[in-house]
């Protein structure tokens, strides 16, 4: 009646095959989305970690009278073309500044124009002959040299790119935050908590919970439409500042945040709202006093992952303004700033060759607080996980 | 219990590997014979020194306390167990001479030829049509759409299934009652043509109509296949088997022609059991 | 500046009446307990039943005039304004105080107060759903006035060039062709690439991961996927401009081809990648909750693994896999720093992927970005494609949502 045991084996033998290719060909697949992260990271990284490393040259900078008025005679004439003009200009002011100054002279390490660093890191360059052969020579000397650079970290942007950082645009990121998560923290928590433990299942509840999920997937820049046309036109929110662009992340954030806090109440045992109810509380006291204090590591967990979220947001922010130029570091919500993705997305639109491991620099300095952020999150919910 | 739990005091039991011979007219042919059977869940010991021999074109019950074994044991024969990561077999399940638990053996091969029907029917989210004759086909069983559709007339026909949906073929499997899922399924075994159906509770989420008309099935499916079924109604044990095993903390406490069993069991266990003591 | 210093004099006053509120509804009411009268709540509770109703009504009313003032325009000087809004507190502390007394449920009215407090954050998600559709539906409406919507939905040349000169004061705009149609051709050709290499990644990757890995890969590789979806998307843009987009110009010249580094093929596929995680992670839970007898009943008949996972498992994981891909598509859609970043910004219609191609979010940007009047129809242009851009990725997120719910209704699964 039926097979034996091998004739059927036999047959077997091609959809086995069948069997362990659809394996390999699923492996591949994982393997290939990993290649894929792989080789963004080490692109990331050697484009973007020469930047935290600058050309400088070793000079003597004579403080002379005509340096007072022209910084540029207080260099070696050969040099000059070499040395970053923020150097240059400071000098009469520096000299303003300390008048018993003039007269002296000192050996220093001065900023070197973006040509000699990127000639010294092997980029495209555009520099003379005579120039790479001075610099070569100096580099024999020791009197060339890439050295950490201070100024990435240090300073605001700057349309010279030896003299750019990412400082402005971290502060503004910071400010931006503060807003956001002033807002939609308390928000997102409170809306939560009315839903999952004060709502009653109506129509109402329902609206509100169809509206947050689709919320969440409306396309970001939308939401920089809305900041233009509600904050910025109709509430007369000054364009551009921290203030603008972290209301408009703060309602972007707001499913985020309200869908883990959901989760988080949720996963709060019923027995201990009981309990409460039972020892007299009111629903009011049992949320504040046992139901939100257990849910917090994962309310905690979700809003530092909306926080990542938003940090990393760059389209509404165009829309609302927020790729001002910022050469100075100063904190305010009202005045004009960036953020760290706003200042990678100007950097990249730069011609000069310097700037691309500008962005790629700014790119790693985002990435690792976006990744510690992140792996906070997870930690935090490890720690606290519980299981009920 | 360690002996062999073999029925009838005459029955001569051949030797691992030895074809089996017919020694008696009252006395059915071997289909599956099982030697020193050990699993592990884990560290845990599910079953214990299992040695049975069961018998072709029968319906044998494998009956105890819910946690003895039972389904454990079932799954066995047709290494279904493979699929739980922790599970660990030792000892001989040989069936047409060959033992299951060998590297050699393939558990697809096996599977093919020993059916399986679930305590919950699970139709797959296909047409009625294609539940029954998906298997076949991949099978190269039938190729033709007129064999197609020949056998799974057929297989609905033997499943008692086929008057009742002979108009909606193309309808969803899970349109069905529960029941007829549960016919659906034995009509999706047998389609494949095994030797062996295993059957796991399979009327326990089933009302009493469906139960009984499954359990008739089971009377007329017995003439092509061996069935091995587990239940936890003893009363279906006595109604459907011809032979009955009562498991019990992982061992065969006793193994006997059903109407024995229940008229006169052997062991003391068996009998507090039967009689409802616990279970 | 004078509002600043009257907004603090406000909160000062406000915050003084508060804390008067406090122990004065405290101390009133910790007499009446000592004098040893059974009250309804404790002495804590109507101190904080004063306190909400001075400063809420105060508040209320401030706010409501600040919203006057700056919507209808009402010429309220703030000064006045806030002045009415401490009278209003003076009130509310005086009637609140009166209020104490034994038989008042100042628990209730807390909680009363409290929970209206949450309902209204809880409106604030259903604002800011209506805060976009009528900003947006607002300019779009005043663009359609300009330009007809017929010509919006199946012109062929987008050419806001003119419109801006109209606004500069010369010409009068009349050269400026607002037709659509190309900036959704190059949306759906980067879509459509993307699509193509998430799909079949994330899926694969979802099928190994749930099916084929030992745990110990599966508990690695899904966070590592995650990542994926955690970059931000102006890193991506930069990737997809200086990485991929040389790399495909030089390919396609490796075969003869001429490719621009603007082409759709670059964004496209790093858009792809981006959404690997989503399209893996969805279709992971998914083909999780396919219950686990289906793969039984199946490998019971004796089907290889791999014919389990085609033509069983897959199958009825199908609803919600196509709700991954809508999402993914969705997003896909919506998404703008990598095309803005990568993709050209020359309206084209085309089927090369190697050619330039512009997309909707792209123009968005560049209206909304130069410097021309708010006014203009090449700005207003932007909201009219943000409209459709709502529209469509609106769409797509409701279709995903009935087919997760299918799928759970159909597996009973509550954990999607």
């Amino acid at each position: 009646m039926s097979n034996t045991f091998d004739e059927i084996s036999q047959q077997l033998k091609r959809r086995h095959r069948k069997s362990a290719r659809l394996k390999w060909i699923t492996m591949g697949s994982l393997g290939l989305a990993g290649l894929f992260l792989v080789l963004f990271f080490a692109d990331m990284l050697t484009k973007g970690l020469p930047a935290f490393q600058q050309a400088y040259i070793q000079t003597e900078i004579s403080y002379t009278e005509e340096a007072a008025t022209d910084g540029r005679r207080a260099f070696d004439e050969e040099l000059l073309p070499l040395i970053s003009r923020t150097v240059v200009r400071v000098i009469p002011m520096e000299l303003r500044n300390n008048p018993d100054m003039i007269g002296t002279s000192k050996t220093q390490w001065v900023l070197a124009t973006s040509g000699v660093d990127q000639y010294l890191k092997g980029h495209r360059h555009r520099l003379s002959e005579e120039e790479q052969a001075a610099i070569d020579a100096r580099v024999e000397a020791g009197q060339v040299d890439l050295r950490f650079n201070s100024t990435f970290f240090g300073s605001g942007d700057s349309k010279i790119a030896e003299n750019a950082g990412i400082l402005s645009a971290v502060v503004g990121t910071v400010m931006t935050m503060i807003v956001t998560l002033a807002i939609s923290f308390p928000i997102g928590v409170m809306t939560a908590v009315y839903l999952e433990e004060f709502a009653p299942d109506n129509r109402f509840t329902q609206i509100i919970e169809i509206n947050i999920n689709n919320l969440a997937a409306i396309p970001s820049i939308l939401f920089g439409l809305l900041g233009l046309a509600i904050f910025i036109n109709f509430f007369g929110v000054p364009r551009s500042s921290p203030l603008a662009g972290g209301m408009t992340l703060a309602l972007m954030t707001l499913p985020v945040i309200i869908i883990s806090t959901r989760t988080a109440l949720r996963s709060v045992p019923e027995s201990i709202r009981h309990a409460g109810f039972g020892v007299g509380c009111s629903r009011w006291q049992v949320v504040r006093d046992h139901v939100l204090p257990l849910a917090m590591p994962g309310i905690m967990t979700g809003s530092i992952i909306g926080l990542a979220q938003a940090m990393g947001e760059t389209a509404p922010l165009i829309i609302v303004g927020m790729v001002a130029f910022i050469p100075d570091v100063g904190a305010s919500f009202t005045n004009a700033a960036t953020v760290m993705p706003a200042q990678i997305f100007t950097w990249s639109g730069e011609p000069e060759q310097a700037f691309v491991e500008k962005t790629a620099g700014g790119i790693l300095v985002l990435l690792t607080i976006l990744i510690s952020l992140n792996a906070f999150a997870v930690v935090l919910r490890k720690k606290f996980e519980r299981r009920w | 219990m360690n002996s062999h739990a073999t029925v009838m005091n005459n029955q001569q039991v051949p030797a691992v590997g030895q074809p089996y011979t017919r020694n008696d007219a009252a006395c059915h042919d071997l289909s599956i014979r099982v030697r020193d059977l050990n699993l592990w869940y884990g560290k845990n010991q599910a079953l214990m020194n299992l040695n049975i021999d069961l018998f072709q074109k029968n319906v044998t019950a494998l009956i105890g306390p819910s946690g003895c074994g039972k389904s454990t044991f079932l799954r066995c024969l047709n290494r279904m167990n493979d699929l739980i990561p922790s599970v660990r077999t030792e000892g001989l399940v040989e069936i047409d001479g060959r033992d299951v638990n060998s590297a050699k053996m393939d558990e697809v091969a096996l599977r093919r030829r020993v059916g399986m029907v679930f305590q919950k029917p699970n139709p797959f989210p296909k047409s009625i049509f294609e539940n029954v004759a998906y298997a076949p086909r991949m099978h190269d069983l039938v190729s033709r759409k007129t064999e197609q559709e020949e056998l799974v007339e057929k297989a609905l026909r033997d499943a008692g299934l086929w008057n009742e949906v002979k108009d909606k073929l193309h309808e969803p499997g899970t349109s069905l009652s529960g029941g007829q899922q549960q016919r659906l399924c034995i009509a999706r075994a047998i389609a494949v043509q095994p030797d062996v159906i295993l059957m796991d509770e399979p009327t326990s989420a089933l009302d009493p109509i469906s139960t009984a008309t499954i359990e008739d099935l089971m009377d007329k499916l017995k003439e092509k296949f061996t069935i091995v079924t587990v239940t936890h109604n003893m009363q279906q044990a006595a109604r459907v088997a011809d032979y009955t095993a009562f498991f019990h903390l992982g061992e065969i406490i006793e193994y006997n022609d059903t109407k024995v069993m229940f008229s006169t069991p052997a062991q003391k266990k068996t009998e507090d059991y039967i009689s409802g003591r616990y279970g | 500046m004078q509002t600043n210093q009257l907004l603090l004099i406000f909160c000062g006053a406000l915050l003084l009446l508060g804390l008067l509120a406090f122990f004065a509804g405290r101390s009133k009411a910790s007499r009446l307990r000592s004098a040893g009268t059974a009250m309804f709540a404790q002495p804590d509770q109507y101190a904080w039943f004063t306190v909400l109703s001075t400063a809420g009504p105060a508040v209320l009313v401030s706010a409501l005039g600040a919203f006057a003032l700056l919507l209808m325009g009402a010429d309220i000087p703030t000064l006045y304004l806030l002045a009415a809004s401490l009278v209003v507190a003076a009130i509310g502390l005086m009637v609140s105080l009166n209020q104490v007394k034994p038989d008042f449920h100042a628990r209730q009215a807390i909680e009363r107060v409290i929970r209206m407090t949450l309902a209204g954050a809880a409106l604030i998600s259903i604002f800011t759903t209506f805060g976009i559709l009528f900003s947006i539906i607002s300019e779009a409406l005043r663009f359609f006035q300009m330009h007809s919507f017929w010509e919006f939905i199946t012109g062929t040349t987008w050419n806001p060039g003119a419109s801006f000169l109209a606004s500069a004061g010369r010409g009068d705009g009349s050269g400026a062709e607002f037709g659509s149609v190309p900036l959704f051709a190059g949306t759906f050709m980067i879509t459509a690439i993307a699509m193509l290499v998430a799909v079949p990644i994330g899926l694969l990757s979802a099928i190994y991961m749930s099916e084929f890995a030992p745990r110990n890969v599966r508990t690695v590789a899904k966070p590592v996927l995650e990542v994926l979806a955690g970059i931000p998307t102006v890193v991506y843009g930069f990737f997809a401009a200086i990485t991929v987009a040389p790399i495909i110009v030089n390919i396609a010249g490796f075969f003869g081809l001429d490719a621009s580094y603007n082409n759709a093929l670059a964004p496209g596929i790093v858009m792809g990648i981006m959404i690997i995680p989503f399209i893996s992670s969805l279709s992971d839970d998914v083909i999780n909750s396919v219950p686990d007898s289906m793969r039984q009943g199946s490998l019971a008949l004796g089907m290889t693994k791999g014919e389990t996972i085609r033509d069983v498992v897959v199958p009825a994981a199908m609803p919600g896999i196509i709700s991954a891909a809508l999402l993914g598509m969705s997003r896909a859609m919506g998404e703008t720093m990598i095309v803005v970043m990568a993709a050209g910004m020359r309206p084209n219609l085309t089927a090369n992927p190697l050619e330039d191609m512009t997309t909707v979010t792209v123009r968005i940007v560049a209206a909304l970005t130069g410097d021309q009047e708010f006014e203009s129809a090449e700005t207003l242009s932007a909201f009219a494609l943000g409209l459709v851009l709502f529209v469509v990725t609106l769409l797509l997120n409701l279709v995903s949502v009935l087919m997760i719910r299918r799928f759970r209704e159909k597996y009973r699964v509550n954990n999607l």
